[in-house]
């Protein structure tokens, strides 16, 4: 990140102690995956325990119920969700394209696959609203809202996250700041983009497919 | 520093002493456990098997202890620092780590086989068990004799030699139930039903208390189970199936007017209209030797106390105030002695 | 000092970085992983102090049967906070304060990989011990216990349990990041030649910790939210009555609870493994074995939780099941006790107040480990479950396990930090204190736990045949205080200049710490070492002669000197990002309880701080 011989924080943490001018090149030992990968790796290795948690209370809760969905709440309408579902799986797509690019250098579209890929996730995001306002049950009904609430709030508040995380990098790649092969950021990004994506599919699967 | 070497000679013979002091009273403790809520001094079959189990973990326990640290003890003198001595420069030995590792593993497995079995044991379900279901609330505990339709609070009657057979249900929190010398604990779960089964062996009172944290009063949750031959069980069930009688005279009189405008809401006295299901039935009240969670001795003075203003001998206790006169306690206590 | 370089002109930018090196102002925005280790070290002391007086007030209410010290309310505050603090607020972060430290120093590199990262761990985790200690001014403490057991704590009706739920996950975030942190730093890196088996003990633990934070924090992190979305927004994760499940708190709580277990002791662990092979003047035995015991307790760690929950009525084939799973995690734990007892085997050892702690650990980790396993005879378990029993049992684990071992750290590392030794003679009183106060308090909890005193009941009856030994427990634990006492007068006394000056390796030790100057300079390494040995530094130092024994090396090997290097050594620059970016957080927190809306100043302000900190430059410039 930034100028400098900086250890640590990004590409340069591929090399002990960074620049050490004067004194000979060492090379780290270790250090294959570039240190924002590999922390975004390890960062995404944790959100899917953080989403096995909310499985594991989801199917806890559903397999000492009597009724699922409870008596006087109609099952959930699939055209919606399904539409978002295809969205979202085309922006990872246009973010793998995005990737690609960036490994490539070409700044001008990496931007424009980035952008595409930040349009589609708002768009997802939006339908998860329509959707929300069109249900007639609350969170606080019952556990069964209770969980579809929770879940897909939890997962819409990942896909801002992921939202603005790229918007970051599409700055920085505008900018300038990520060429010369710098697509670590973009990279790592596009990770935790596909994660949520992942997500997304496994919870559409269990709260609309599995009746 | 002359202080701290002084001390190292003068330090070394007061750890020995209390060391030794600290045997002496274990020993002595091991002598007198006399606490009416001790579990190494199992009174029925349930807790019997526990016990045992126990008995063997602690001794191989004992003996690894010891074996241990006199290990660790000789290392640390006999290979201190003196002149002259050099450390020997070596990484491990593959075998003795090997051997090492197995013992424990061995030591387990022995410890397994008995445990699994016994957990298997003890889930089952008596012949002729006596059925009770015990609901937990804030902070007491209601008893049900189904068969007899009869209900009671905190003082469980059992008959000896018989398996009592208990569904644990809670109203509001996770509640444990617990009879030390007659079996282990139970969590009693809002939502569902557990079951546990035990056996006494004698008459007599045994002690227990709710093991899980219940709220302000945990401390103030316990109970008792007094057991009885069976003859003298089916007296007692016979006794407490009897609706009270009215109190027609004097103070009680007026206490029971009085019961019935305020106490009535939450309480039960069968055959009279007070129904409530929030506190306990009082039917038979003056028959139980401790009130409120089995926390206070029955009477005059601290029912005085319990009626006047509940929260300040029992924090928490969800039993209101209802600001009666001195008078009026006087009553109400009067009637509640009145329900043998 | 490499500060030549930062000192050029700076232009006017908002995005500029600090550049102060001394001062408070350098210890807020720093991003030097040593000075953040000094940070958590003595936040993590104070909060010590905090739980320890809170432990006093507890023991003193119950050194009589019928005591009025503390009321029901105030004692059922107390020991929820006093079990927060020592978890999350005390041990956790004290095994930070040595990874944050020593991981860079012990694998040869300059800083951590993410340095600001690291910095806003710490802010994050400073402003959460802050923000759950400010209960007490707002309208009480959590006093749903540190397990708050579902549905109790969704009714309990202060904000204590808000504070809890929304407190303990701002803690999470601070440990989810340190572990992201340490686990890219240890495995990109280690100094060339610094392979995995070649790593010192310490740093496999730090390594297996971090991995455990990171699959745990997360789980809890669900079950918080859950709680905290059951309190404040009438959700039902917990109720019964619309169908919610209590008992899914605790296999959350739990499948965490325990893994948090070994994230407590794995860290003492590493530094006993340190301590005993230095003042036995002995490499560590069967180094494979303790890493690979280390690693199958963070793997069997997974598997035992509901061995907490054997009396919520899982069913027999649960109960044997993990039964069996709680046996079999003590063999690799024994396998710890053979090598330490055989590292000690045939050395030439040396008692100062480090190694006693260490000795100490090693001596009562065997209690703690016993009493354990006894746990796992579940018709017995539900006999000790929830007395007095399981209380001496972990602070067995815990106190004579983790603090031990921290203790040996401080008095271990001290030099290597500051410059100067403790004195010996304050640290051996210390130490004896601290070890007779322990089992004098800890060590008839097991017989009165045996006599049926339950756990968290703030007051017990007469003639229960237990107040002699409350009476006893009481009096350890003031003497424990009248110990830490001592070490603080210790830590004023020792600071006098010159009196206990230590050079760069004050105990002739054995791993790369000890290769550069006390204290060590920014930049850590002059330059970077390369490595060709486990405990490459004893071997610059000394050879295996033909007898088996140490033969000095001499031609120099000692501390390195100085280079001419140091001056072209670029360091990351402080930032003011970190803080910003956690006092965000903080805002939201406190909004999260107190005005739902505010949430978004919070969360504006740390987007505000993150926004500047992915675009302030890499340096001063």
């Amino acid at each position: 990140m930034g100028a400098g011989e900086v250890p640590g924080e990004g590409g340069r943490a591929a090399r002990a102690g960074g620049g050490v001018t004067g004194a000979r090149e060492v090379r780290a030992q270790g250090a294959e995956i570039s240190a924002p990968a590999l922390g975004m790796i390890l960062f995404i290795a944790s959100e899917v325990m953080f989403f096995a948690g909310l499985f594991g209370a989801y199917f806890t809760i559903r397999g000492g119920a009597t009724g699922w969905p409870p008596a006087g709440t109609a099952e959930l309408e699939i055209w919606i969700p399904a539409a978002a579902t295809v969205l979202l799986m085309v922006s990872s797509v246009t973010m793998h394209a995005a990737a690609e690019a960036a490994g490539h250098g070409r700044d001008a579209a990496t931007a424009r696959w980035l952008l595409i890929t930040i349009a589609l996730g708002a768009l997802f995001l939006g339908g998860q609203a329509f959707e929300y306002s069109q249900l007639d049950f609350t969170v606080s009904d019952h556990s069964y809202g209770t969980l579809f609430y929770s879940m897909t709030g939890f997962h819409a508040l990942h896909v801002f996250a992921g939202l603005v995380m790229l918007g970051l990098v599409w700055i920085k790649t505008s900018r300038g700041h990520l060429s010369h092969g710098r697509s670590g950021p973009v990279v790592a990004a596009g990770l935790y983009w596909h994660f949520v994506d992942v997500v997304w599919i496994l919870l559409f699967a269990t709260l609309y497919l599995l009746r | 520093m002359e202080l701290f070497r002084g001390l190292k000679a003068r330090g070394r013979r007061f750890l020995l002493g209390v060391l030794a002091a600290s045997f002496a009273l274990f020993g002595s403790a091991c002598e007198t456990n006399v606490g009416p809520q001790d579990f190494l001094t199992p009174e029925g079959p349930v807790a019997r098997r526990a016990d045992g189990l126990w008995d063997v973990t602690f001794a191989i326990a004992v003996v690894i202890f010891v074996v241990v640290e006199a290990v660790l003890v000789f290392t640390l003198v006999k290979f201190r620092r003196r002149p002259g001595r050099e450390a020997a420069q070596f990484h491990g030995n593959t075998k003795l780590e090997v051997i090492l590792t197995l013992i424990p593993t061995l030591i387990l497995a022995g410890l397994a086989v008995p445990t699994v079995k016994a957990i298997a044991d003890l889930s089952k379900k008596s012949e002729g068990a006596l059925d009770v279901t015990v609901t937990a609330k804030q902070f007491w505990w209601e008893y049900k004799y189904p068969d007899a339709g009869v209900v009671t609070a905190n003082e469980m009657h059992v008959p000896t030699r018989t398996p009592i057979f208990l569904s644990l249900e809670s109203t509001d929190v996770i509640h444990s139930f617990w009879i030390p010398d007659l079996t282990g604990t139970q969590d009693v779960i809002p939502g569902r039903t557990n079951n546990m089964q035990f056996i006494a062996d004698e008459p007599g009172t045994y002690w227990g208390q709710c093991k899980e944290y219940c709220g302000l009063s945990h401390a103030n949750m316990r109970l008792r189970v007094i057991a009885h031959e069976p003859a003298e069980f089916e007296r007692w069930l016979q006794d407490q199936s009897q609706p009270a009688a009215n109190a027609t005279s004097g103070a009680a009189a007026e206490g029971q007017q009085i019961f019935l405008q305020t106490c009535v809401n939450c309480h039960a006295v069968q055959g009279t209209e007070a129904k409530g299901t929030i506190g306990p039935d009082l039917t038979h009240f003056a028959s139980r030797e401790t009130f409120a969670g089995a926390t206070f001795a029955n009477t005059t003075e601290n029912l005085r106390k319990w009626v006047d203003h509940p929260a300040a001998i029992k924090p928490g206790a969800p039993m209101p105030d209802y600001g009666l006169s001195a008078q009026e306690i006087d009553a109400v206590v009067a009637y509640l002695q009145t329900l043998e | 000092m490499a500060t030549a370089v930062w000192e050029q002109p700076r232009r006017r930018n908002i995005f500029a970085r600090p550049t102060a090196t001394t001062g408070w102002y350098s210890w807020v925005t720093t991003v030097d992983h040593k000075k953040i280790g000094i940070l958590y070290g003595v936040t993590a002391f104070v909060f010590f102090l905090l739980g320890g007086l809170e432990a006093l007030a507890l023991r003193t209410q119950l050194a009589t049967p019928d005591a009025d010290v503390l009321s029901a309310d105030l004692y059922n505050q107390f020991f929820t906070m006093h079990g927060i603090t020592m978890i999350f607020l005390v041990v956790m972060p004290m095994g930070v304060a040595f990874f944050n430290y020593f991981v860079p120093l012990m694998i040869g590199a300059r800083d951590v990989a993410f340095p600001r990262l690291n910095a806003l761990s710490y802010w994050i985790f400073l402003f959460g011990g802050i923000f759950i200690y400010s209960s007490f001014l707002l309208g009480g403490a959590p006093d749903g216990g540190w397990f708050g057991y579902a549905p109790l704590s969704t009714k309990l009706p202060t904000d204590g349990m808000d504070f809890y739920a929304v407190g303990l996950q701002f803690l999470g975030i601070a440990s989810l990041a340190g572990a992201v942190n340490f686990i890219v730093t240890i495995l990109n890196m280690r100094a060339p030649g610094m392979t995995l088996m070649r790593m010192p003990v310490f740093i496999w633990m730090a390594l297996v910790v971090s991995f455990l934070l990171l699959f745990a924090m997360p789980v809890i992190a669900v079950a918080l939210f859950e709680l905290m979305f059951d309190r404040l927004f009438g959700t039902n994760f917990f109720q019964v009555a619309a169908g919610g499940d209590p008992v899914l708190w605790q296999h959350l709580f739990w499948l965490f609870g325990h893994p948090e277990v070994y994230i407590l002791i794995l860290p003492a662990m590493g530094i006993v493994s340190e301590v005993l092979p230095t003042f036995s003047r002995k490499p560590l035995f069967g180094y494979a074995a303790v890493v690979f015991a280390g690693a199958a307790i963070g793997f069997m760690g997974w598997g035992v939780w509901a061995h907490h929950m054997f009396a919520v009525g899982l069913g027999p084939v649960a109960n044997a099941a993990f039964a069996l799973s709680t046996m079999f995690i003590a063999v690799p734990t024994g396998v710890k006790i053979f090598n330490w007892i055989g590292t000690m085997w045939g050395g030439s050892l040396r008692f100062n107040t480090s190694m006693l702690f260490s000795v100490g650990f090693v001596a009562m980790f065997i209690i703690g480990g016993l009493s354990g396993v006894s746990h796992s005879i579940v018709p017995h378990d539900a006999q000790q479950t929830d007395t007095y029993y399981v209380v001496a049992h972990f602070h067995y684990v815990l106190f004579g396990g983790a603090l031990f071992g921290i203790m040996s750290g401080l008095y271990y590392w001290w030099p290597k930090i500051f410059g100067h030794r403790l004195g010996e003679g304050l640290g051996k009183l210390n130490f004896w204190l601290w070890f007779i106060g322990f089992n004098l308090t800890f060590g008839p909890m097991h017989i009165v736990g045996l006599q049926g005193m339950p756990r968290r009941i703030y007051t017990y009856p007469d003639g229960m045949g237990w107040n002699l030994w409350n009476l006893m427990e009481t009096v350890g634990a003031f003497v424990i205080a009248v110990s830490t006492l001592v070490f603080l007068v210790n830590v004023a006394v020792s600071r006098r200049k010159g009196r206990y000056e230590a050079g760069a390796d004050p105990w002739d030790a054995r791993t790369l710490e000890w290769s550069i100057p006390s204290p060590p300079p920014e930049y850590n390494f002059a330059e970077i070492p390369v490595i060709t040995h486990r405990d490459d530094f004893w071997h610059k130092k000394y050879f295996v002669g033909p007898g088996k024994t140490a033969e000095p090396v001499f031609s120099g090997g000692a501390a390195e000197a100085e280079h001419e290097a140091e001056h072209h050594i670029h360091m990351p620059s402080p930032s003011y990002f970190p803080v910003i970016a956690a006092f965000g957080l903080l805002v939201a927190a406190y909004a999260v309880i107190f005005g739902l809306p505010a949430v978004a100043i919070g969360l504006l302000i740390t987007t505000l701080g993150f926004f500047g900190w992915v675009f302030e430059p890499g340096a001063a410039e």
